[in-house]
């Protein structure tokens, strides 16, 4: 799950992590009241969308005084921001950030990932701030520098500096970062984050290190421990179908294409999209109804995939262990009933049940065209949406 | 011979006054498994009565803690189906008494806590298989976890997957093609978990009854690369790949925890370079993984060895 970059800086000061102040603004009034109480000569105008790459769009704007806030916030309230993270169409803003400006000496760079390789949580650091890292991985890989974190003491206060000083904090601010990271590690472990970036860390000229930016991504397996970051959770950045899959605890995701998918299994449920691709079609969705699905569910499925118009045919792709292919046909065939079946549809079905579950698709009157295999089955949806 | 586990492997099921673990604690017993207890905290000293399909009803005393289970059944493995927030515990405690074998079917549980449970389980004798896993197959004699068991048949191909539902896929293509399996093993979609990929095509390199291996992963990670290059070096045996993923888009989750693309890293595209470039053939569809493996065993005058009828 992802936050704003308001929200993050919010939880990350409870954890002693130093950043500007700011307040959030849904308005234009707003935001100037919010500029006035900041009470700084300039103050920062910062789009609050879930996408990096803000700056470039013309998302964030220095203001030097209450008439350049008023200028900037109506400009940017409304604006529909296309980044490098957006995709073309791009988000529209609706709540800005308005920050103290500070006076940047320089900007490094800070993050936290799980790694997979080591199993463990690993620090990142680079003198190179305010660029994108994975640039920078790709460039200059040698200016990056990494501190593996075992769990059972943390990060220890000597890999906090050993890193500080690599990428060339001033001497006598390295005590400082080093608490800035001890901190952030603390806040990353403490919410079950996936990725804390701060991009860029920043020294001032008043001799703070500070987060200029913050970046958290939060582990959803792990909400269930954390419910003031559920709260922080904003559905206007989240695509509508998938939070009305959320709710039934499907894992669904939205792609451009015109083939509707619903598969059990993860694996499978990608296999899926891929051998669409493969045959010359192109998938709407990513569905994986999981292992132990009802009817209501499977047609709660259906329902999202009938209600995107990009779609213009379903492959329904089942290999039933623990689902029971009737199971399957069942949801299809009560779902295609109630919404009406307007489009074409292709099932294959392999496993547990599966006599069952194609007798009951045969004997239901419905225009569904059955399949073998995987391979027959996409040739033929995607033969019959051409 | 197999991997992991046979027809002497004797098995507690964490979780089992559940009703997911009571279900296929049954389907491991209808299976000819040797199940001999259960752990439920608070429920030790009782007994669950499983009715099989053929009629006869088995017993299984239920335990409060996994010592005690293991010290009255004599247990050498354990798996796991006990809900997402205990199940790192379930582990540990499983890990603590010093089971040869442990598979954790559970989805879901929190990355951090499978960091501090690899964390814990460095310099102990105990096997990991998962989390979020289906669970590893012997066909013949030995089922634990959710696979349907009827689609295997007892043979000589080792799978091994990050996948479910696609391990079952690869499975009923082998077994429709006459090709047996020695064992099968889900390695789990989860970031970090017990054994990766090398971990287990070691052993089926080390199975005398294992003439060759299908190896499926998935977008995300480094671990199918890293298997490779680990094939390329010290297998003896013909290794079939599948990556699935070819067109997720990046930055997004794909169902298992581990299935992201993320700084433009673990693109299936990649990984499949990386196989090839190893010597290990890569199905270009997923229906071809059966089709794949039998080319290649042709190629190596192994196919008439792997052909079970």
């Amino acid at each position: 799950m992802n936050i704003h970059e308001y929200q993050g800086k919010q939880l990350l000061k409870q954890y002693g992590v130093a950043v500007p102040d700011g307040k959030v603004a849904f308005s234009v009034d707003e935001a100037v009241e919010a500029a006035k109480s900041l009470g700084t000569p300039v103050v920062v105008v910062k789009a609050q969308i879930h996408a990096g790459g803000r700056g470039k769009a013309g998302g964030v704007k220095v203001a030097k005084n209450l008439d350049e806030v008023r200028e900037y916030a109506s400009q940017i309230l409304g604006k529909v921001l296309v980044t490098h993270q957006t995709g073309p169409e791009g988000k529209e803003v609706k709540r800005l950030l308005i920050e103290q400006g500070c006076d940047i000496k320089k900007e490094y760079y800070i993050g936290l990932v799980v790694d997979r390789v080591t199993g463990r949580i690993v620090m990142m650091a680079s003198e190179e701030g305010g660029t994108e890292i994975e640039e920078v991985a790709a460039h200059t890989p040698e200016k990056i520098f990494k501190e593996v974190i075992d769990p059972a003491v943390g990060l220890q206060v000597f890999q906090a500096r050993k890193l500080a000083y690599a990428i060339n904090i001033p001497n006598e601010l390295v005590n400082k970062a080093a608490k800035f990271m001890l901190s952030l590690y603390a806040a990353f472990v403490d919410k079950d984050c996936s990725i804390a970036e701060i991009n860029p860390l920043v020294v001032t000229g008043d001799g703070n290190v500070m987060a200029l930016d913050a970046k958290l991504n939060f582990d959803s397996n792990a909400l269930y421990r954390h419910k003031d970051v559920v709260e922080l959770r904003d559905l206007e950045e989240e695509d509508e179908k998938e939070i009305q899959a959320s709710k039934f605890d499907l894992s669904y995701i939205a792609l451009d294409g015109n083939i509707g998918c619903m598969v059990n299994g993860a694996g499978l449920a990608m296999a899926t999209m891929d051998i669409i691709k493969y045959y010359g079609g192109d998938p709407a969705n990513f569905l994986d109804v999981g292992g132990g699905a009802t009817k209501e569910k499977v047609t709660e499925a259906f329902k999202i995939i009938l209600s995107d118009e990009k779609v213009k045919g379903i492959f329904v792709n089942i290999f039933g262990g623990i689902m029971k292919c009737d199971i399957i046909a069942d949801g299809v065939i009560s779902a295609a009933k109630e919404l009406g079946l307007d489009r074409p549809l292709v099932v294959r079905l392999e496993g547990t049940n599966v006599e069952l579950g194609k007798k009951m698709l045969n004997e239901s009157g419905l225009n569904i065209v059955a399949a073998d295999s995987m391979a027959d089955g996409a040739q033929k949806i995607v033969a019959l949406v051409k | 011979m197999s991997i992991l586990v046979g027809k002497d492997t004797k098995v507690i099921t964490q979780g089992i006054t559940g009703a997911t673990g009571l279900f296929h604690a049954k389907g491991a017993l209808d299976y000819g498994t040797q199940m001999v207890g259960g752990v439920t905290p608070g429920k030790g000293g009782t007994n669950v009565d499983i009715t099989l399909e053929n009629g006869t009803v088995v017993s299984l005393p239920v335990f409060n803690t996994v010592a005690d289970a293991v010290a009255k059944t004599g247990a050498t493995a354990s798996v796991i189906y006990v809900p997402p927030a205990f199940a790192a515990d379930s582990i540990l405690e499983a890990v603590d008494a010093e089971l040869d074998l442990v598979i954790c079917i559970t989805e879901g549980i929190p990355v951090i806590d499978m960091i501090k449970v690899t964390r814990y389980m460095e310099g102990r004798k105990t096997r990991l298989i998962g989390p979020n896993c289906p669970g590893v197959i012997t066909p013949g004699e030995c089922k634990i976890g959710i696979m349907p068991g009827y689609i295997h048949t007892k043979g000589h191909v080792g799978v091994v997957s990050r996948s479910g539902t696609l391990t079952y896929e690869a499975v009923h293509q082998l077994t429709t093609r006459g090709i047996g399996q020695s064992s099968a093993v889900g390695i789990g979609g989860d970031p970090v978990k017990g054994s990766e990929f090398i971990d287990i095509l070691s052993m089926f390199n080390d199975d005398p009854d294992t003439y060759a291996v299908i190896m499926i992963g998935e977008i995300g990670g480094s671990a199918e690369e890293e298997a490779a290059e680990w094939v390329k070096a010290n297998m003896t045996k013909p290794v079939v790949g599948f990556i699935g993923g070819a067109t997720a888009p990046p930055g997004k989750r794909m169902g298992h925890a581990g299935a992201i693309i993320s700084g433009g890293k673990g693109t299936a595209a990649e990984k499949i370079e990386t196989l090839e470039r190893c010597g290990i053939r890569v199905a270009p569809t997923p229906s071809e993984m059966g089709s794949t493996l039998v080319s290649v065993l042709e190629e190596r005058g192994l196919l008439d060895k792997c052909k079970t009828h």
